[in-house]
């Protein structure tokens, strides 16, 4: 559609697992769906993560994670996204994430949590009713 | 197997048969798909029979279990003689809680110990590392220094049980950690079995935890093979890895392809680092992913046996059968688990667990329920383990060597398999080895491809997967899982600003600093990194020692 801004997501892998399997297929899953997608690669600390998303000019950053280390680093990237006065960037994750630590996510800015068995499609439906710029 | 004239007439009994009885049927009720497919995309007929294995020569492609080329079984016996190892991988928070699960598992009848460490320690940063933070003690055990060591193995005699440890960039510190222990314990180290992982080529591809650029890597990985061969000869000094590769997301042809081609690169390096080919491969061992398709996967580790017996012959002109043995370590696959009605994990575990056993595995790790949500809990851990008694005791299978032998369906997936993985090994090396095929990125390539082609058949539906896209129900979130205290950071944090007061710092500085020199030149570092962990020196500043002198690897990125 003529105008309309083409959406712009990094998936990025905070934490030290390598298992970026979802990530990827999530990543190339959003671009043929028309997205513009950058991904990180493993090890990305959250100051590497902002600083991308800044550079990039992203929409949506998309976090994955299967280390156990959510609820560390996750709080920590909205925290610098804050100091950096960033509001307009939708924040969604995914992996090995108890239901249970879900609400504590979302209460540090996480807009959704995507847990293993989610349907992609959801996913991009999500993107698209959600994106704020 | 089968003669000319007999197999003429099963062809024309076989057309006739389409052509009248399965055509009636198909015309009041046809099948349920145009084409079937096994789990990893390979086409399936509706029948086998002879025909389908005519080129088959019973003593050339099976022959006897225990000799070559090893497609029944590595051992003459089986199952008949000794169970398989029932060895559940775990560990997670100090060295203190994980020690007291093994206590626990070895209780229940686990018959060898498998560590899993946490991701600091994979990486090498002790735990205070500012990368480290949120991830100690998260998804194995946190060891620093040969401290944490000694009270990981407390009470659990080395001489007695077997370990293997889920190491692979600092698979020589840790071995280096583990015979320093047995020392303490007065067991020698030509006493010690188990085996490290140590196959640095499947963490650039698929798994992620790689520290140092492929070169030093591989040479610590010969350093390894000669200095086991002398001081540690029952230890398995890697465990050459298809499992991460398939949960990355390959194909049953892939897994077997791509983890021959890394056991081909390592075969190669030792060679051309002056050892004899019978002097380390009989210590080369395997470890497998046991997926969904039960024939398949029962298929895939026989022609996996049959490949490596026969590049182990006639490529490396091996003399020894212990070194053309592909003796395996079978983990069921930990990506088929699903979060949604978790309850019927326990089931795919069952059949995944069949495959293997089938397949002739020497060991087994059976997955536990709840891990597609968090690390099992002791309860789930011990049905998995039952899962695997009752498949010892009870069904039957282990009661005969190779029980599905002579199937013409699973001997023609065999064939098929070790074809198609054979073509890939080709390509493989026209590429210039598994290293090169790296560096290029056409294995990651290949899987991701594979990957994406997976995810796209559970959207379309045409692959179903119970409870997640079809039969799903509205269910509570599961409770009861398992949780790490965070404290453990802080508690590993103070032990080591403990241990950094009380241990003699120069002699830690010294061996340190004999350690980056010896890295400089071509001698063995096994020697010198047993020294460096005798003095306290932790697993960090051991690894920033080699960081120092190898410099540390960087990632191409694609998707």
């Amino acid at each position: 559609m003529q105008g309309e801004r083409t959406i712009r997501v990094l998936i990025a892998k905070p934490g030290l697992d390598g298992h970026d399997r979802g990530a990827k297929v999530i990543a190339r899953a959003l671009r043929d769906a028309g997205m513009e997608v950058i991904y990180t690669g493993l090890r990305q600390t959250p100051e590497q993560i902002v600083e991308a998303a800044i550079q990039e000019d992203v929409d949506v950053i998309g976090l994955s994670i299967l280390s156990g280390a959510h609820n560390v680093l996750f709080p920590r990237i909205m925290e610098l996204l804050r100091e950096r006065g960033i509001d307009d960037i939708l924040v969604i994750g995914g992996g090995v994430i108890p239901h249970e630590d879900i609400p504590f996510l979302k209460e540090c800015g996480i807009a959704e949590i995507f847990t293993p068995g989610t349907p992609i499609s959801q996913i991009i439906d999500f993107i698209k009713n959600n994106v704020k710029k | 197997m089968f003669d000319k004239e007999s197999l003429e007439r099963l062809e024309q009994e076989k057309a006739r048969w389409e052509n009248s009885t399965v055509k009636k049927v198909i015309e009041k009720t046809p099948e349920r798909y145009e084409r079937f497919h096994t789990g990893s995309n390979l086409e399936v007929n509706r029948l086998y029979t002879p025909l389908d294995v005519q080129e088959m020569d019973y003593m050339k492609d099976l022959g006897f279990p225990g000799e070559y080329p090893f497609t029944r079984g590595i051992q003459p016996t089986m199952y008949r003689g000794r169970l398989w190892t029932m060895r559940q991988y775990a560990g997670f928070g100090t060295a203190e809680e994980s020690n007291k699960r093994y206590k626990y598992l070895l209780s229940q009848g686990q018959t060898g110990l498998s560590v899993a460490f946490d991701l600091p320690t994979q990486i090498g940063y002790d735990s205070d590392h500012p990368l480290a933070q949120g991830e100690v003690g998260k998804v194995g055990v946190a060891i620093d220094s040969l401290k944490d060591m000694e009270t990981l193995f407390d009470g659990i005699p080395l001489d007695k049980v077997s370990t293997s440890m889920t190491i692979n960039a600092p698979a020589a510190i840790l071995l280096a950690m583990y015979i320093a222990v047995a020392e303490k314990q007065g067991v020698s180290s030509d006493k010690l079995s188990g085996t490290i992982q140590n196959d640095i080529l499947k963490e650039y591809v698929a798994r992620g935890t790689y520290i140092f650029p492929p070169e030093p890597s591989m040479r610590l990985i010969t350093d390894i093979f000669e200095f086991c061969s002398k001081h540690v000869p029952k230890w398995n000094t890697i465990s050459i890895s298809g499992y991460h590769i398939r949960e990355a997301g390959a194909t049953a042809v892939q897994e077997v392809a791509f983890t021959l081609a890394n056991g081909i690169a390592y075969v190669e390096a030792a060679i051309k680092a002056g050892l004899d080919v019978d002097e380390f491969a009989p210590r080369l061992s395997f470890f497998f992913n046991a997926h969904n398709d039960l024939f398949e996967e029962v298929a895939k580790f026989r022609a996996a046996r049959r490949l490596w017996a026969k590049i182990m012959k006639e490529r490396f002109k091996a003399k020894d059968p212990k070194s053309m043995m592909l003796r395996f370590h079978t983990q069921t696959a930990g990506s088929t688990l699903t979060a949604q009605q978790p309850d019927n994990n326990i089931v795919r575990v069952t059949i995944q667990a069949l495959a293997a056993v089938l397949g002739g595995t020497q060991s087994l790790h059976t997955n536990s329920r709840d891990e597609a949500l968090a690390l099992p809990t002791e309860e789930s851990v011990r049905i998995a383990l039952r899962t695997q008694q009752i498949i010892a005791y009870e069904s039957g299978v282990t009661e005969t060597v190779d029980p599905l032998a002579g199937s013409y369906y699973v001997e023609h997936l065999t064939n098929l398999i070790e074809q198609k993985a054979m073509e890939y090994i080709k390509k493989i090396d026209e590429l210039g080895g598994a290293p090169k095929a790296i560096e290029k990125g056409y294995i990651q390539q290949e899987i991701q491809d594979s990957a994406y082609r997976y995810q796209q058949e559970i959207e379309s539906g045409r692959r179903i997967v119970v409870g997640v896209n079809k039969f799903q129900i509205e269910e509570e979130p599961p409770k009861n899982l398992l949780k790490v205290d965070p404290e453990v950071e802080k508690i590993q944090k103070e032990k080591l600003s403990k241990l950094k007061a009380t241990r003699d710092n120069l002699a830690v500085k010294n061996a340190l600093e004999e350690l980056s020199k010896k890295a400089m030149s071509n001698e063995n570092l096994m020697p010198t990194i047993i020294t460096c962990v005798k003095t306290y020196a932790t697993l960090g500043e051991i690894c920033d020692a080699l960081r120092r002198v190898f410099g540390e690897y960087k990632a191409t990125v694609s998707f």
